[in-house]
């Protein structure tokens, strides 16, 4: 019996060990070949370890070529405005749908619901001609201005603020206060998980976002991260290291941020999922 | 009894609230909804019965059915629908059986678990397009790993991203490794929601590891695998991201690898024709449709187990 268990338990660790090698392993790669020497690359079979790990020349080369400060900069400039925006209208929206009553508020919130599944691949033929009569093609203002208001993550906070007791409103009322107090004096902050959920699904998609990005910028100046990579990929020919270092400057953010918040993140995604 | 007392709720609240202020509270977040989302909705439906619709001045010929017939009897958006059909094919099933099986290990209480949830979750934070980069070279023919591994075990270099033929199973090998991290995540959730006494039972009566996963675990967690299923499905018919990466902007090698979102994309953003895009957006919109209400019914039907 005793060993039967250990032989379980050893065939647990053996397929864990090879699935997750399978999954960081693209991560590990990107590093990896950052770090390669162009000797290095035309190794063949390809080397499993750089010959140097200090070796940082694609960085600094990949920041000669392409402006990558700026790409990162655009990128974070997007994500936080993005970030402001979305978080204050879901606020006071979930808000209305969870505690203010008015006629139809029901019925309102069921079409955001069926709204919920039009693909944004749908909308972005008219979107682009919206932003285009807005005048904001080609600016860092057009990569915010569709995205200010997501039914999703409403969606979640008003499913959040509805478990909120009643009383608690009652009494906040009576002694004085006005909806807006109490809404950001009292409800906000019990919400605090929740919000900071919605926020980190809502960073991960803003800085991943490529599709309407590309669509939208033109200009090297107004790139961000994804769509700055994808350029410097077309445009810069094909050296590889360079791609390697550049993609990790994309990705290592994410990963910092996944490492320190890894439990709000995955409960966010057990919740509802990823948008998009 | 309880009526009244809700009424009485009802009457209360009304007394704090005037009329017009939950619809200041509602309007950043409407505002933008009906500017981004319901009106480019109804909007794209009405440009695809459009005929000879230009983008700028919004003039048109005629209303019919012009972009339907073009797009459904061009070559380009049937091999879209085929390539899609078949990412989604490969794609779903094989990565969902593949979470099923390490959730199941995930769930196990061990030494290091959260170690290796940190690792299989990973690839979900990242950008398509820059892991995409790293998959196009692991792909790559001369110097790939993939190629280096397999060559190990005797097989020929594989022109993983040369090779039309072979574009699609590139496609397919990155779209299973994207979409697992997501889809365990889900059943590893569904997974610790499943009542432990049902294993206790089970241990008591002296069933095998082999008979509890296939007797309680895969029927408890039907529901979720159905639904995460069906997730799936919807997310792999929006296909389109990993495509740029791999194949440098291009759909495949030689233009083979056309998926339905890539469809709309090119009317739209290479040879603008406004009118097949808008007709393609509808008709992915239909797909989509048709799996929500499919994922819907099968919530409602089973709630009641």
């Amino acid at each position: 019996m005793k060993l039967h268990f250990d032989i379980k338990k050893f065939f647990v660790y053996f397929f864990l060990v090879i699935g997750a090698l399978i999954m960081i392993f693209p991560f590990y790669w990107m590093i990896v070949n950052s770090l390669k020497t162009g000797q290095d690359m035309t190794a063949y079979p390809p080397t499993w370890f750089p010959s140097n790990w200090f070796n940082f020349d694609n960085y600094v080369v990949a920041f000669e070529k392409a402006p990558f400060q700026i790409y990162f900069m655009n990128s974070v400039i997007v994500t936080i405005s993005c970030l402001l925006i979305t978080t204050f209208t879901t606020i006071v929206g979930a808000f209305a749908f969870s505690r203010l009553k008015f006629k139809g508020r029901d019925l309102l919130f069921s079409l955001m619901l069926g709204l919920m599944m039009v693909p944004f691949e749908m909308l972005v033929i008219t979107n682009y001609t919206t932003v285009a009569k807005l005048g904001l093609i080609d600016t860092l203002a057009c990569l915010v201005v569709p995205f200010t208001s997501s039914i999703f993550y409403t969606y979640i906070l008003r499913n959040f603020f509805l478990s909120i007791p009643d009383s608690l409103y009652y009494s906040a009322r009576i002694d004085g206060a006005s909806n807006w107090k109490y809404l950001w004096r009292i409800m906000v902050p019990i919400a605090k998980p929740s919000l900071v959920t919605i926020t980190l699904l809502n960073a991960i998609t803003c800085w991943n976002s490529f599709y309407w990005t590309l669509l939208v910028i033109n200009s090297d100046t107004n790139r961000t991260l994804p769509y700055g990579l994808y350029a410097f990929m077309t445009e810069g020919g094909s050296d590889t290291k360079l791609m390697m270092a550049a993609a990790s400057i994309t990705v290592v953010p994410m990963i910092i941020l996944f490492l320190f918040a890894r439990k709000y993140i995955v409960n966010g995604v057990a919740r509802g999922g990823l948008k998009g | 009894m309880v009526a009244a007392v809700k009424a009485k709720k009802r009457s209360g609240s009304g007394i704090f609230n005037t009329t017009w202020e939950p619809f200041i509270y509602l309007a950043p977040f409407l505002i933008g909804i009906i500017i981004f989302t319901l009106y480019p909705f109804f909007n794209i439906i009405l440009i695809s019965f459009k005929e000879g619709y230009r983008q700028m001045t919004g003039a048109f010929e005629s209303y019919g059915l012009d972009n339907y017939i073009h797009i459904l009897t061009d070559p380009y958006f049937i091999n879209a629908i085929k390539n899609t059909a078949v990412y989604v094919v490969f794609v779903v099933p094989i990565s969902t059986a593949l979470s099923l099986f390490f959730a199941n290990l995930l769930n196990q209480k061990i030494k290091g678990i959260s170690l290796f949830q940190t690792a299989f979750f990973l690839p979900m934070v990242t950008s398509v397009t820059a892991i995409g980069l790293v998959w196009k070279l692991m792909f790559n023919d001369r110097i790939g790993v993939i190629n280096a591994i397999l060559g190990l075990f005797g097989v020929d270099p594989i022109g993983w991203l040369l090779d039309p033929s072979m574009n699609i199973w590139a496609l397919i090998i990155y779209g299973i490794w994207n979409m697992m991290p997501f889809t365990i995540i889900i059943l590893l959730s569904g997974l610790q929601n499943i009542d432990p006494l049902y294993y206790t039972a089970a241990k008591v009566d002296g069933a095998s590891s082999r008979k509890q996963f296939f007797r309680i675990t895969v029927p408890l967690l039907a529901p979720t695998i159905g639904l995460t299923c069906i997730i799936n499905v919807i997310s792999a018919s929006k296909v389109f991201g990993e495509l740029f990466p791999l194949f440098s902007g291009r759909p495949g090698t030689a233009y083979n690898l056309f998926t339905v979102v890539y469809y709309i994309y090119y009317e739209f953003n290479v040879s603008y024709h406004l009118g097949y895009a808008a007709a393609a957006s509808v008709v992915l919109f239909l797909i989509v449709f048709a799996f929500t209400m499919l994922q819907l019914y099968v919530q409602r039907k089973w709630q009641y187990y």
